[in-house]
């Protein structure tokens, strides 16, 4: 009888146990992202052509220059990606060079976007099986990189650009050389 | 009537809003040529997580970057990779959460001793329950 | 107005409920016989208003009332009739009445026909049952109204997803909720007979065919799931350990390891901790599984409407109950302890290996469910699937069913050896020879080559018992026994063979075409557009060779709803006795080829045959133990009154 005791004692101990675990997982947000486990390595190498004739394309020894850059991954028919296109307008202004990687997108597409929402980029490499996306670490556009001038990548920002999180990024792109 | 429909239905039938239009990846769904390459893609598909999914594998997904990932699973077994080359890979890429196979590390090892402790306390309450001795009287059913 | 109808007889139900679980109350007090005489009736009138609550918001569906909020978010009025009704439940609030409903029938059921129970533990176990139901009553009442308006109805509904409009809605989630909440009936029962301390072998067999009920009922629930997933979703796969397909198999575990429980507590008077420990755990797994999957923390295809709010509330009703069922366990632990061992031969001890391993592979399950959210907890992302699930249950399974094979032949209390020397050594025999043989001639994985082998053991084990017996005057619980662990075997005899065997082709196809995919061809005809009540699709004519002869056709579609848009694959199943041939459509390339996907899946159709004989046999068990109890209560009646006669005749003779 005493080993059935010490038996149910167990039990509820491991019901509290689960209890208290699912307390705590009411209280947090759902958080649907994936983030990159690349932060902190190098960038893999990739050479991109470009996506519009008016940029020349990305590859890895371009992000390894000297430079720290943002680099925006986006597609012309991702939705949210109109929404940051201003303030992605505000961090070149600032200073910040930004280049993108297009998913999945014709150029026609591509050149209608940026026609409509401006260019920010200086360059754009044309990503069109996700090869370049998938090898960084991301899962879903909008979303955008720091990466420091020796091709490392110190920060990753999932979703769009809100305008709190300019001063953010452009801290990051500080800190990693900028 | 129905043929206008049906009309609707081929001009409907065109992607959705908000994906892409550009064809999926060349091995997104075709098979390697090698059938036994081909097999050992498929039971690594399985077990890959699509990550825009809710939770499916990517063998068993329509997203287009489910797609993109099997086009990589593919080629890379192709060109020489193993299986578990390629899972490293997306590992190191995504973390552990692209995998559905967890590895044994500092987070995951109770998943793998707490079965061996089940296996133990089931031997114990057998052991604890059952006894060799014959019963005192045979009884019928 | 008939909205509120409903709502006034939905808490009526609750009031009921209420005053069944204060009669319970008092029946256990000295003194409270008058109060306690309300219990059954209140159940039964309980029963009959929630009852009249359903069929009002069956009505509402059917009408498409779009005035009712819950109408308006999942319903639309071009919808068939039949996914009208079942668009009732396929959402939160509707699912959740259907639960309470089929909760209160059962308390209903009980109240009615049951005779057999002390009448104190009659009284506590409706007082359970009471108590577990106004829980829900409240989480319904309170926060997940279905009969709650809108100020302006809309001028269309918004429609359901169409992955849920089909046959499989229909009856997936209606028999999955008689079993869960029929599980509540075993808790009620457990927890009444501990309030009264009567766990004795007569509460074994009133328990019985309610347990064997509910889960008669929840292994067609988890079969029709894992079909509809299979013809639904598009790539023939039949089970995804996927955190909601372990919550419902949980309970199934834990309920089948009761069922078998009960009967040794019936047949020895032992396992009476047993019997209440999974009496307890096989409902707590029901709620425990209802609340991940309405709480939206565990991430997961069936995406329910998720509401952290909700869970919460769910989440107090788990701590209660089953808080409540262990406290009162353990302060009862006296009534229920017997350490009595029994022989390693004999079916009693076969029967506590079965609930070891039932019991171990439930805490597997919800070990790899749950992980991922201990993970979280400490922002580390692990996913845990398949390849964990799979070998690891296996350890525990395998030799459960080796066990399996033999147990239904061992005597209880003891047996010899000498007696079972030549089913043990055949059964052995076959195993080696089986595995042996499939290793030299297939190169298939160990997992399912051991599915396989132990297939073909526990096929023949199962028929063991009738051996030597009168097929004619067996016990129709007999037959049930052997029917059931009969479909284990075929079940598991599919799985192994789908896993093992199973040939896929994808193929970007030309009119005129051939494809070739294990012994069948299909030649692509043509592809053209169709037309549906809510729907349009593009649909491939395929024409099947099997073996080279012509054989039929198929017709897989790709399929657009417009409310609300979405796109699904209707597959094309084309049956013969030896497997399936699954087929489907996929998207056109760009140089005008389509996308052709197709799969031979050898005895595919055993897993879910072999889920429908389980079923099957508990079903004709339930029926063997009625039949069998009514003949034993007839025949001692009968018993009694001669005894009665006699006497009345001695004290003439005497007088």
């Amino acid at each position: 009888m005493k080993r059935l005791r010490i038996f149910l004692w167990g039990l509820v101990g491991l019901a509290l146990f689960l209890f208290g675990l699912f307390a705590y997982q009411l209280t947090q947000p759902k958080d649907e992202f994936v983030e990159s486990a690349m932060i902190g390595q190098p960038l893999p190498a990739f050479d991109l052509r470009p996506a519009i004739a008016d940029r020349p394309g990305l590859s890895s020894a371009d992000l390894a220059d000297g430079n720290a850059k943002l680099v925006n991954i986006f597609a012309s028919w991702c939705v949210p990606c109109r929404a940051e296109a201003p303030h992605l307008e505000t961090l070149r202004m600032s200073g910040a060079e930004i280049v993108g990687i297009a998913i999945r997108d014709r150029e026609e597409d591509v050149n209608r976007f940026l026609a409509v929402y401006g260019n920010p980029f200086t360059r754009i490499g044309a990503d069109d099986i996700s090869e370049v996306q998938l090898s960084l670490g991301s899962s879903g556009v909008p979303e955008t990189f720091v990466v420091d001038g020796n091709g490392v990548i110190t920060y990753q920002h999932i979703g769009d650009i809100r305008a709190d999180d300019v001063a953010m990024i452009l801290e990051k792109l500080r800190e990693a050389g900028a | 009537m129905k043929r206008l429909i049906a009309l609707l239905a081929l001009v409907l039938a065109a992607p959705l809003a908000a994906q892409d239009s550009l064809p999926p990846a060349p091995y997104a769904y075709n098979q390697l040529e090698d059938p036994e390459l081909e097999r050992q893609a498929h039971d690594l598909m399985l077990t890959l997580r699509c990550l825009k999914c809710q939770s499916q594998s990517i063998a068993d997904s329509d997203a287009p970057m489910a797609g993109d990932m099997r086009h990589q699973v593919r080629t890379r077994l192709a060109a020489g990779e193993t299986p578990d080359q390629i899972r490293t890979w997306l590992i190191e890429r995504y973390g552990d959460y692209v995998s559905y196979e967890p590895r044994v590390t500092a987070t995951t090892w109770p998943l793998f001793v707490i079965p061996f402790v089940l296996l133990l306390i089931a031997g114990l309450i057998i052991r604890g329950r059952l006894t060799r001795k014959a019963p005192a009287q045979e009884g019928a059913e | 107005m008939i909205a509120e109808f409903g709502l006034a007889a939905l808490w009526l139900a609750a009031a009921l409920a209420g005053l069944q679980l204060f009669a319970g109350f008092m029946g256990l007090r000295p003194g409270g016989e008058g109060t306690a005489v309300l219990a059954r009736p209140a159940a039964l009138v309980q029963a009959l208003l929630c009852g009249i609550s359903f069929l009002v918001l069956l009505w509402l569906f059917a009408r498409t009332d779009l005035s009712v909020a819950l109408v308006a978010a999942n319903s639309h009025s071009a919808k068939p009739l039949i996914f009208k009704l079942s668009g009732a439940w396929g959402n939160h609030e509707g699912s959740m009445l259907l639960w309470v409903t089929v909760m209160a029938l059962a308390g209903g059921l009980i109240a009615f026909i049951e005779r057999r129970l002390p009448e104190k533990t009659m009284l506590a176990t409706l007082g359970s049952q009471a108590f577990v139901a106004l829980g829900f009553y409240a989480f319904l009442l309170f926060s997940s109204n279905p009969f709650e308006r809108l100020p302006v109805a809309p001028m269309e509904g918004n429609g359901l997803n169409p992955l849920l409009q089909d046959i499989g809605l229909a009856f997936h989630p209606p028999t999955l909720y008689f079993g869960y909440v029929g599980l509540s009936v075993a808790f009620s029962f457990v927890v009444g007979a501990l309030l009264t301390r009567q766990v004795t072998p007569e509460f074994a067999r009133v328990m019985r065919p309610w347990v064997l009920g509910a889960w008669c009922l929840l292994t067609v629930g988890i079969t029709a799931g894992s079909y509809w997933a299979y013809y639904e979703l598009g790539w023939g796969g039949w089970w995804f350990w996927d955190p909601v397909e372990n919550a419902s198999l949980m309970p199934w575990l834990a309920a089948t390891a009761l069922l078998h429980s009960v009967s040794v507590l019936a047949a020895r008077d032992a396992l009476r901790a047993w019997t209440v420990m999974l009496g307890v755990i096989a409902f707590s797994m029901s709620m425990v599984g209802t609340f991940l999957v309405r709480s939206g923390i565990l991430t997961s295809v069936h995406a329910f409407a998720v509401d952290p709010e909700r869970g919460s509330f769910i989440l107090a009703l788990l701590a209660l109950n089953i808080g409540g069922a262990l406290a009162i366990f353990a302060t009862r632990a006296g009534t229920v302890a017997e350490g009595e061992r029994f022989s390693v031969l004999s079916r009693e001890g076969a029967l506590v290996i079965n609930n070891v391993a039932l019991s171990a592979i439930l805490g597997i399950v919800l070990l790899g469910t749950l992980y991922p959210l201990l993970t979280e907890a400490f922002d580390v992302r692990v996913s845990v699937g398949p390849p964990y699930f799979n070998p690891v249950s296996a350890i525990f399974l395998f030799p459960m069913l080796v066990v399996l094979a033999i147990g239904p032949i061992l005597r209880w209390r003891g047996d010899s050896f000498a007696r079972i020397r030549m089913p043990v050594i055949s059964l052995g025999l076959l195993l080696l020879v089986s595995i042996i043989a499939l290793w030299v001639i297939t190169g298939i994985g160990i997992l399912p080559l051991l599915g396989l082998a132990l297939a073909l053991v526990v096929a023949v084990g199962s028929l063991l018992p009738l051996r030597g017996r009168s097929l004619r005057r067996l016990p129709i619980a007999v037959w049930g026994m052997v029917i059931a662990h009969f479909g284990v075997a075929v079940a598991l005899f599919g799985m192994a063979s789908d896993t093992a065997f199973q040939q896929e082709r994808l193929v970007a196809a030309n009119i005129g075409d051939v494809v070739e995919v294990g012994p069948w061809s299909a030649q692509l005809e043509s592809v053209t557009p169709v037309a549906g009540p809510n729907w349009t699709a593009i649909e491939a004519s395929l024409t099947l060779f099997y073996e080279g002869k012509e054989v039929t056709t198929a017709h897989p579609q790709a399929r657009s709803f417009w409310s609300p848009p979405t796109e699904t694959s209707e597959v094309a199943l084309t049956t013969r006795r030896n497997g399936q041939l699954y087929t489907a459509l996929g998207n056109q390339a760009e140089d005008g080829r389509w996308q052709l996907r197709l799969w031979w899946k050898p005895f595919v159709t055993w897993i879910w045959f072999g889920g429908l004989l389980i079923a099957l046999g508990g079903a004709l068990a339930l029926v063997g133990r009625v039949v069998g109890d009514i003949r034993r209560r007839v025949a001692g009646k009968k018993i009694t009154d001669r005894k009665a006669d006699q006497e009345a005749l001695a004290a003439e003779a005497a007088s």
